[in-house]
């Protein structure tokens, strides 16, 4: 009873959080499961691949994969280029996945932006069990993904509604999240960093390319500044 | 391409996903102390990667055709104020989206 009562009190802290997710990720996964219905793909594929994959862009992407012709290690490559930003999530989830159990590996498994956004800003409250309320956030992102594409790749061609501009929820609910972290952080100077230096590799790079060189550039320069930060944080 | 070399490009970019996002906690395990180095990293790259998505979003905004960026500029805007006016982050949220797709659907159409 104890253990059910704690699991509806953290799916209730969670579900807020993954509103402007559910719009935006509605908006994602019905243009992609249009995509492949229009692609000329059986319905179970956009399923599938919205449940094992999971990983937005990357599921744009494969569909222009899988209409050119075979090459599984370009396929490889790509995805690792292009999900490379999933490390840098990674390291800053260490510490609040350790001790969430079997959980963890779902946890993993399913951090993708807007995941691992929520789940590292969100003020979980004390009396909500943290690796729960990341499980149902997940949970719930996941879920909202998929029935998107599903939907979508079946009923894809009779949808007429004007959603032009609803894709932008995504910006706004990263920008949001930008500036919560942003009014209580304290490295300030690494959210300067996380503007700029991609927008120097976005006029240089252009939109295709800038990520990887983004990612490069931003670690080398947090690595230099560290001595200085570090120095601060002790006075 | 056959049926079996689709579901090795699928299986290809899902072992690649999975790569990208277990790694870190397979090289650095939940039973041994983080290095320093790492810490650091997980203390300030959230921020930056923060700002490297907001940047990520915009990346097909062209500044010098089309609409030049405006709508997105001012929607962006809104977002900011409703932000620092109520802190609420649905209101924030919705608010910027619905000026944005306004903008879009109507003015820069």
């Amino acid at each position: 009873m104890q253990n059910q009562r704690s699991l509806k009190k953290a799916f209730r802290a969670a579900f807020p959080y993954t509103i402007p997710i559910f719009a935006g990720f509605w908006f994602l996964s019905l243009t992609y499961g249009i995509l492949m219905n229009t692609s000329g793909f059986f319905f179970l594929y956009p399923i599938i691949m919205s449940i094992t994959i999971y990983a937005g862009s990357m599921e744009f992407f494969a569909v222009s994969l899988l209409l050119g012709s075979f090459d599984p290690m370009k396929a490889l490559l790509m995805t690792l280029m292009i999900n490379a930003r999933h490390l840098f999530y990674g390291i800053s989830m260490l510490d609040k996945y350790k001790g969430t159990g079997l959980k963890k590996l779902y946890l993993i498994f399913g951090m993708c932006d807007e995941s691992f956004s929520i789940n590292y800003t969100a003020d979980i409250p004390k009396d909500v069990d943290s690796g729960w309320f990341m499980f149902f956030v997940t949970l719930l992102n996941h879920f909202y993904w998929v029935s998107g594409a599903t939907i979508g790749s079946i009923f894809g061609s009779f949808l007429h509604i004007n959603t032009k501009g609803l894709d932008f929820v995504m910006t706004a609910m990263f920008v949001v999240i930008f500036m919560e972290q942003w009014l209580k952080d304290s490295h300030r100077i690494s959210g300067v960093l996380g503007i700029a230096v991609p927008l120097v590799c976005l006029f240089v790079f252009g939109s295709e390319n800038f990520l990887i060189p983004s990612m490069i550039m931003l670690l080398a320069a947090l690595t230099l500044i560290r001595g200085r930060i570090e120095r601060r944080e002790q006075l | 391409m056959s049926f079996v070399q689709r579901i090795i490009t699928i299986t290809m970019v899902v072992l690649g996903t999975m790569c990208t996002r277990f790694l870190p906690f397979i090289i650095f395990r939940a039973d041994k102390p983080t290095p320093k180095y790492i810490q650091y990293l997980g203390k300030v790259l959230p921020l930056a990667v923060f700002g490297l998505l907001v940047v990520y979003c915009l990346k097909d905004v062209s500044l010098f055709e089309g609409s030049r960026g405006i709508p997105e500029a001012l929607s962006i805007g809104l977002v900011i104020i409703l932000h620092l006016w109520k802190r609420q982050m649905l209101l924030s949220i919705a608010g910027g989206t619905l000026c944005y797709m306004i903008l879009v659907q109507t003015i820069f159409s």
